[in-house]
């Protein structure tokens, strides 16, 4: 069964359609590598062995009442501790959350379940989505199955590592400012943000509403591909999914070609605080796209500068309204329930003892940005900035159909270096979130390794909202000369755990 | 402060003139809530209308109330607002138990109506209110507090939630300020909120009914000395629900402004309770600081857009609005203003047009709502329409008396009957033997007999003065217990003396 890990989704897929092997043994080698490697990655919160085997078995039995499967039916997957699961825990990495069963699915889990995907459990995450490194999380860091000393970045560290360490095939993240694309950089896998309203986020425990976005998760471009096209689509749930047909990803990984089509070099995203082997492999890439027949231009989008210190404002603001719900009245950690305080006393000491330190320091920054007399200042202006980055996008995609950088600054850094310093941590999202902030598609797809360090260094493409199909165009492209210039996946060159 | 001890309401308006606001909040009468599909029934089981939305459960979205924006809209347009061609919702955020998202999604700088009016009448004269913004908003849960001698939060010893109320959705009016008022700014208060109710009945948006929390006044008052141009500070009291209560409260606040302004105190800014035994307010929970609701545009909601050409059809589709209505009435009924006004607060119009619809007289239908039943409401202290009779069993009684089977007394019996339950006019007819005995033979022989008890005043009668048989039908009204044909016993009077 040591093969039946390795297997790609679509492999996994194909191989039970064709009665290779059974959804059940699939889910039960994927069960066995967590246990065997687990304790060394941390990837997953919760392991729900029991509902996975039993989603494994429904879709056996349909296989064996002949009933038709879909291109993912019995294929493993982690899913990020975001979503809601009925009946099953889901804690956003926090203690605010520990214990919760939410009495409802998410509109992306039943999606999931509809396609007979079996769910392996809940991965680690830094707390409500907070952070770059999944050190934030309430329960432990998540390490890096390239060198578990390191981090797998974050937020959704926990899902990027499960699919690394063949824990699984697929996985779920969500991106608000690049927390499918830079774990998946940093970790050696794909990883797509949709088009902001691409895939509902109806069961998304909000972290910031406005630039959230639930994504796949994946070794190949074409099993992100199978994925997000079994999870997008519009949603009557959730009043900001779009209305529209899901963009035809599958059949564009099926056909990669950049071929006649131009791709813009975004200027800012080099210079000070770029990682050396991370500018060559990325030198590198975009001399590969130019020998593929894509013609390469040089970009401006001056107000991307500005990027970060809009989404620090708009980030926590929404933050801070989203998370006052947790408050101990309902569901969750309720502290001081003693008869000796009041309900105020009691929602008081709750979110004392349930939030972590970053997801307090965000909250104290959004609530001061919404103060009476400092909206204009700073959530305001911080709206403004958000139109301008919009704008320069806009511009770009005037002259190119992609664009491309690096995902990340540099690679994986080693666990606890960046704990204690915020701004340097915030860094690792420098070129992610101005597609957050301006809604549009972007994929993050392994380029090779650093010369310094022998980490996965991402490779970042951009498409306009609702073109996502040319995420997987490039990307599938990219992935196919890499495969045939390295020999094998960049993820065989991991060592062992 | 007692009410004894406040300057006197004349004295008060000697030297100041009152500027009020008033903030209305109206259920709407949807099935579902405003963002989520739970329904909106009245009285069910505690947190038995509750779902992941509008409980505020991690992940769970909102949804707009399309059937609210349109109630919106068409109250905006009843009250000549502009409509928004874009808005958005906002939130306003702040701790509470009985919100579980612990923001309530309201509007704020984008309301979905602005810039309106209403004309209200008050002593004959029409005074125009005028309307600074309707917009969308979300109920609250209710907090039960248990334990403790007064039901609030103070000295509770636990609190129950009920979420049943929460996401049912409000539609908040506010008036600009009312200046001008005078002595009569509690009846212009009472009148607008009088003419609201109709209004928001007659667009069938909501029942409003006040004493069940429908519909919720809170009163702005601020006093400033005659001839000053700036307001004074104002105090807010909140939840004044009904329509004598409103002129009440801002009674009592206008005394007490200028009771503390006169001493040479100052008012504080603060939210005010009223009390319905005494008419007197109370300061609320004073607030340190002002409240930072820390509002911004609701992240989870798309703006609503309402396009010109639905804005002119729920235009188009208005029904004839509660003043234009009471216009065309008052001509067709040719009564006079006060009699007008006095159905109009009584608030008989709808079952007087109803009976008329089941086929009595504009009079007799008039003369019985605002009569006879508006006393018998009065008496049990309720709304008039509530009363256990329908416009179709007036309507009877109203026939039974026009066709002479009844008279007026015996009318109000049968109407005594149908209060109690005794079933149909018919019916109750039937049972209580209540028949106008106007067969001769059988008034006869009461005739004779007061004939003959008042000798002295039949002479009177034989004598040319004809006005005096009045005495002699009371007398033969009484024998007969008031069955009989008063216009009939008249006539067989003056024939047996010979004076016909
Ligand atoms: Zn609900």
């Amino acid at each position: 069964m040591t093969e039946t890990i390795r297997w790609t989704a679509a492999e996994t897929a194909s191989a039970i359609a064709d009665g290779k092997v059974t959804a059940v043994e699939v889910a039960q080698a994927h069960l066995d590598r967590i246990e065997a490697v687990d304790a060394k990655v941390h990837a997953f919160l919760h392991v729900d062995a029991d509902g996975a085997l039993a989603a494994a078995k429904a879709v056996d039995d349909a296989r064996a009442r002949g009933d038709r499967l879909g291109p993912l039916a019995g294929v493993p997957l982690a899913l990020k501790d975001v979503f809601t699961t009925k009946g099953v825990p889901t804690t956003c990495g926090s203690k605010m959350l520990d214990g919760w069963k939410p009495p409802y699915d998410a509109t992306l889990t039943r999606r999931l379940k509809d396609a007979g995907v079996v769910i392996l459990g809940k991965t680690n995450m830094d707390e409500f989505a907070m952070g770059s490194s999944t050190e934030n999380s309430a329960y432990g860091p998540t390490g890096n199955p390239w060198d578990p000393s390191r981090v797998p970045g974050g937020s959704g560290g926990g899902s990027a590592a499960a699919i690394a360490s063949f824990q699984a095939p697929l996985a779920i993240g969500t991106d608000t400012g690049g927390s499918i694309r830079q774990p998946a950089a940093l970790t050696g896998t794909v990883g797509v943000k949709p088009t902001y309203g691409g895939v509902s986020r109806y069961g998304l425990v909000a972290f910031s509403s406005s630039l959230d976005q639930g994504g796949p998760c994946a070794r190949t471009v074409l099993d992100a591909a199978l994925l997000h096209e079994a999870i997008a689509g519009h949603d009557p749930l959730d009043s900001t999914s779009i209305d529209a047909p899901v963009p035809n990803v599958v059949e564009a990984a099926r056909s990669g070609s950049v071929k006649g089509l131009r791709i813009g070099v975004v200027k800012e995203f080099a210079g000070e605080g770029y990682q050396a082997g991370v500018l060559a492999r990325f030198a590198e890439a975009v001399e590969l796209l130019r020998e593929l027949g894509a013609e390469i231009v040089e970009i401006s989008c001056p107000n991307f500068t500005y990027a970060m210190p809009a989404y620090y404002l708009i980030a926590p603001s929404e933050a801070s309204s989203n998370l006052a719900r947790f408050d101990a009245m309902r569901y969750g950690l309720r502290v001081g329930d003693d008869g000796e305080h009041s309900a105020e006393e009691v929602m008081s000491l709750t979110r004392e003892a349930g939030f972590g330190a970053e997801v307090k320091r965000r909250i104290m920054l959004g609530t001061y940005a919404l103060s009476s007399g400092y909206y204009d200042a700073y959530y305001g202006q911080a709206q403004k900035v958000r139109t301008l980055i919009t704008r320069d996008f806009e511009a770009a995609f005037g002259q190119v159909d992609v664009l491309v950088s690096p995902t990340t600054p540099t690679t994986a850094f080693p666990i606890g270096e960046r704990a204690d310093d915020p701004m340097a941590m915030y860094l690792a999202d420098l070129c992610t979130i101005p597609s957050n902030l301006a809604g549009n598609a972007a994929m993050s797809l392994p380029c090779g390794l650093a010369d310094e360090d022998g980490l996965p260094v991402g490779l970042q493409i951009i498409a306009p909202a609702m073109a996502d199909d040319r995420l997987y165009r490039v990307g599938a492209a990219v992935e196919a000369a890499y495969l045939s210039r390295w020999g094998a996946p960049l993820l065989d060159r991991a060592p062992a755990l | 402060m007692s009410t004894t001890s406040l300057m006197s309401y004349e004295d008060a308006l000697e030297t100041y003139d009152p500027v009020m606001g008033l903030e209305v909040h109206v259920e709407l009468g949807t099935a579902t809530k405003m963002f989520c599909g739970c329904s909106t029934e009245f009285g069910a089981e505690p947190n038995s209308q509750v779902c992941p939305t509008c409980l505020g459960m991690p992940g769970a979205l909102p949804v707009v109330n399309a059937v609210a924006v349109e109630s919106a809209i068409r109250i905006g347009l009843a009250l000549n607002c502009n409509i928004a061609e874009w808005c958005r919702f906002a939130r306003k955020n702040y701790f509470y138990p009985d919100m579980p998202k612990n923001f309530q999604t309201s509007q704020y700088d984008e309301p979905i109506a602005f810039e309106g009016y209403l004309d209200v009448q008050v002593e004959g004269k029409t005074w125009r209110v005028e309307i600074e913004r309707a917009h969308m908003e979300e109920d609250t849960g209710k907090s039960l507090h248990m334990g403790g001698a007064t039901g609030r939060i103070h000295g509770a010893d636990y609190s129950l939630l009920d979420y049943n109320r929460c996401g049912i959705p409000l539609i908040e009016i506010v008036t600009k300020p009312i200046e001008g008022a005078g002595e009569l700014a509690p009846l212009v208060a009472k009148a607008y909120v009088a003419e609201l109710r109709e209004l928001i009945r007659a667009l069938g948006v909501s029942e409003a009914r006040m004493e069940l929390g429908q519909m919720r006044c809170d009163a702005n008052l601020s006093l400033r000395p005659k001839g000053r141009e700036k307001f004074g500070t104002r105090s807010e009291t909140k939840n004044v629900n009904s329509l004598r209560s409103v002129e009440r409260a801002i009674r009592f606040e206008i005394q007490r402004h200028a009771t503390v302004l006169t001493d040479g105190g100052t008012i504080v800014q603060e939210t005010r309770h009223f009390h319905e035994d005494d008419g007197s307010t109370t300061a609320g929970r004073i607030k340190e600081e002002a409240e930072d609701y820390r509002y911004f545009p609701e992240p989870d909601l798309v703006p609503v857009a309402p396009s010109r050409e639905w804005v002119e059809e729920l235009r188009a589709t208005l029904p004839e609005l509660p003043s234009l209505r009471r216009a065309r009435l008052q001509a067709e009924w040719g009564v006079n203003d006060f009699e007008m006004q006095s159905m109009v607060n009584a608030g008989v119009l709808d079952v007087i047009l109803a009976t008329i619809d089941a086929g009595a007289h504009a009079d007799a239908a008039r003369k019985w709502w605002l009569g006879e039943l508006s006393r018998r409401a009065n008496e049990r202290g309720v709304e008039v329409a509530t009363l256990p009779i329908t416009a179709a069993q007036v309507a009877r009684v109203a026939a039974l008396v026009e066709s002479g089977e009844l008279n007026d007394k015996l009318a109000r019996q049968v109407i005594d009957g149908v209060l109690a339950g005794e079933g149909e006019p018919d019916a109750v007819v039937e049972a209580r033997g209540l028949k106008v005995v106007s067969d001769d033979s059988a008034l006869g022989a009461a005739v004779d007999e007061a004939i003959a008890a008042n000798a002295g005043i039949a002479d009177k009668i034989r004598g040319g003065k004809v006005q005096a048989v009045g005495a002699l039908v009371g007398a033969v009204m009484k024998t007969t217990r008031g069955q009989a044909d008063a216009a009939r016993v008249r006539e067989l009077i003056l024939e047996r003396l010979g004076v016909s």
